[in-house]
C-alpha cells in the first residue's frame, strides 16, 4: 500500500515537493471514500478541506432555477477539488458530489492555512501550485463561455 | 514526415456539374445532426479519400460542403456523410428520405496523412461536429491497428444530448484499450461522464507526446485552444493536423470564398499541418 506521501507527490499539483514540505502537507492529509451520489461538501458551506481525486469522478454543481442541478466541471484522478479553503471567506461556491465511488486524499484547508502562516517558503510554493489550478480553471471556463460549438447557419 | 496530398482528386472540367445521388439510408445521430448514405444513380464521383469533402446539393436550395464520415475502404462507391442541420442547405438535405436524390460534386482537397502516424502513437481529438472528419481515420487505425501503437480518441461536446456516435464510442473504447475520452461543456446530474472542456482531456491522455501524431477538427477556436494544450504536452507542431472549415462555394479554387491569406481551403486544404498555417490563425481579419 502507497502512503499518503506517495499518493500526494505523484499528483501533479504537487509534484516536485520537497520532502520537508511535504511531510507539513501529508500532517494536514487523510485518506475518504465516497459512495456514488454521496456529497463531498455544499455550496455555501464553510471550505475547511480539499481533495485530490484518486479514483472516480467528482462533480462541482449549482443550481439553476428552471434548469434544475447543472454540472459545471468534473475531476478525475490525479485533478484536485477544491481552491475556497485557499482564499476568504473559505466558503464553497459549488457542490461537490461523487458521481462514481471515489478514493480520494481529503487534505485539512485549516490545518495547511496554518502552517502557511507559520512557513511563508511552504505558503508561496502552494499558493503557487494553486494558482496553476486556477489559471487553468479561467482558462477553462473562458473556452466554455464562448460556447465554440454552437449553432453557426449555412 | 508525410505530406498531406495536394492535387485536387477530380479535375475542374466538370467539377462544377453534380451527379445525382440516391439517398439509400439514413439516421438520427442526435437532435440535430444526420448521416445520409447516398449511391450514384447512374456515374460515381472519384473514389473519396479521408479528409476530404463534397458538394451536397439539395436542388432549388443551394449547396454546401460536407466531410465524408465513412468507413472508406468498406463503403466502395457509398458517399457517407454526417450533416448538422444548421441553415437552409443542410436543413433541406436533412429532410431528404430514401430515395430522394441529391447532387454531389467532388471529390475535393486534400486526405489526411493518415500513415504519418504508422508505427507511431494516433491521436484524434475532434469537437462538436468535429468528430465526423476525423472517424474515417478511427475506421482507418481499427482495420490496420497493427500499423499503430496507442489509438487515442478524445471528442468534446456542447452537452451529452449533443454528442455523435455514441454507441460507435462506446465500440471503439472496447477496441482501442479504453483510449476514448469524453468530455461535454455543461451537463445535468443524469450525465455521469466527465464534464470540462475537450482541452482538459489532453493532460493525462495515454499518448507519447515525443512521437504521437494527432488529427484535429472542430471550431477554430477550439483547435487553436487544443494545439496549444498539445503542444504543452509535448506535441511538436509539425505533428498536429487540423482541418479548416471555411466558407467553401466552387470546392476547386476558383471563386476565392475560401481564401484564407495565401491559401485556398478547398484547393490546398482543407487538412493543414500546424506549423504551415498556425500564422494565418492568429491573423483577425482574415
Amino acid at each position: 500500500m502507497r502512503t499518503l506521501d506517495a499518493l500526494i507527490v505523484e499528483s501533479p499539483v504537487f509534484r516536485g515537493l520537497k520532502q520537508d514540505q511535504l511531510d507539513l502537507v501529508a500532517g494536514c492529509a487523510s485518506n475518504v471514500t465516497f459512495d456514488a451520489g454521496e456529497r463531498l461538501f455544499g455550496e455555501g458551506d464553510p471550505a475547511d478541506t480539499f481533495y485530490l481525486v484518486r479514483h472516480g469522478i467528482v462533480a462541482v454543481d449549482t443550481y439553476v432555477p428552471n434548469r434544475g442541478q447543472l454540472t459545471i466541471e468534473t475531476a478525475g484522478p490525479g485533478e484536485i477539488v477544491g481552491w475556497s479553503w485557499l482564499v476568504p471567506p473559505y466558503r464553497w461556491h459549488f457542490t461537490g458530489r461523487a458521481v462514481e465511488a471515489v478514493r480520494a486524499v481529503q487534505f485539512d484547508g485549516a490545518c495547511l492555512r496554518r502552517k502557511c502562516e507559520e512557513d511563508p517558503l511552504l505558503g508561496y510554493d502552494l499558493l503557487t501550485r494553486f494558482a496553476q489550478v486556477l489559471v487553468s480553471r479561467l482558462e477553462a471556463t473562458h473556452f466554455q463561455l464562448m460556447d465554440v460549438y454552437g449553432d453557426r447557419h449555412d | 514526415m508525410a505530406t498531406a496530398t495536394t492535387e485536387p482528386a477530380r479535375a475542374v472540367r466538370g467539377a462544377m456539374t453534380p451527379l445525382p445521388y440516391r439517398v439509400v439510408r439514413k439516421r438520427r445521430e442526435n437532435h440535430d445532426n444526420w448521416t445520409l448514405e447516398l449511391e450514384p444513380v447512374d456515374e460515381a464521383i472519384e473514389p473519396i479519400g479521408p479528409g476530404q469533402f463534397t458538394m451536397l446539393y439539395a436542388f432549388g436550395v443551394g449547396e454546401v460542403p460536407i466531410s465524408t464520415s465513412g468507413d472508406l475502404e468498406r463503403d466502395g462507391t457509398t458517399l457517407v456523410h454526417t450533416i448538422r442541420a444548421v441553415g437552409a442547405v443542410t436543413n433541406a438535405l436533412c429532410a431528404a428520405g430514401a430515395g430522394d436524390i441529391l447532387g454531389v460534386r467532388g471529390p475535393f482537397g486534400n486526405t489526411w496523412p493518415v500513415d504519418a502516424a504508422c508505427g507511431r502513437d494516433l491521436v484524434v481529438v475532434g469537437g462538436g461536429v468535429g468528430l465526423p472528419p476525423l472517424r474515417p481515420i478511427v475506421y482507418h487505425a481499427l482495420r490496420h491497428r497493427a500499423d499503430f501503437e496507442r489509438v487515442v480518441v478524445l471528442y468534446g461536446g456542447r452537452t451529452p444530448d449533443d454528442l455523435l456516435f455514441r454507441r460507435e464510442l462506446d465500440r471503439w473504447r472496447g477496441r482501442l484499450d479504453g483510449n476514448v475520452d469524453v468530455t461535454v461543456d455543461a451537463a445535468g446530474r443524469d450525465w455521469t461522464g466527465k464534464v470540462g472542456v475537450v482541452t482538459k482531456l489532453i493532460p493525462q491522455a495515454a499518448f507519447d507526446p515525443e512521437t504521437a501524431v494527432c488529427y484535429v477538427v472542430g471550431p477554430e477556436i477550439m483547435m487553436r485552444f487544443t494545439a496549444r494544450a498539445l503542444i504543452d504536452r509535448g506535441v511538436t507542431p509539425d505533428r498536429i493536423w487540423i482541418s479548416m472549415e471555411r466558407t467553401m462555394r466552387c470546392g476547386v479554387g476558383l471563386c476565392g470564398h475560401c481564401q484564407l491569406g495565401p491559401t485556398l481551403i478547398c484547393r490546398d486544404g482543407p487538412v493543414y499541418r500546424l506549423d504551415e498555417l498556425a500564422p494565418l490563425l492568429e491573423v483577425p481579419e482574415l
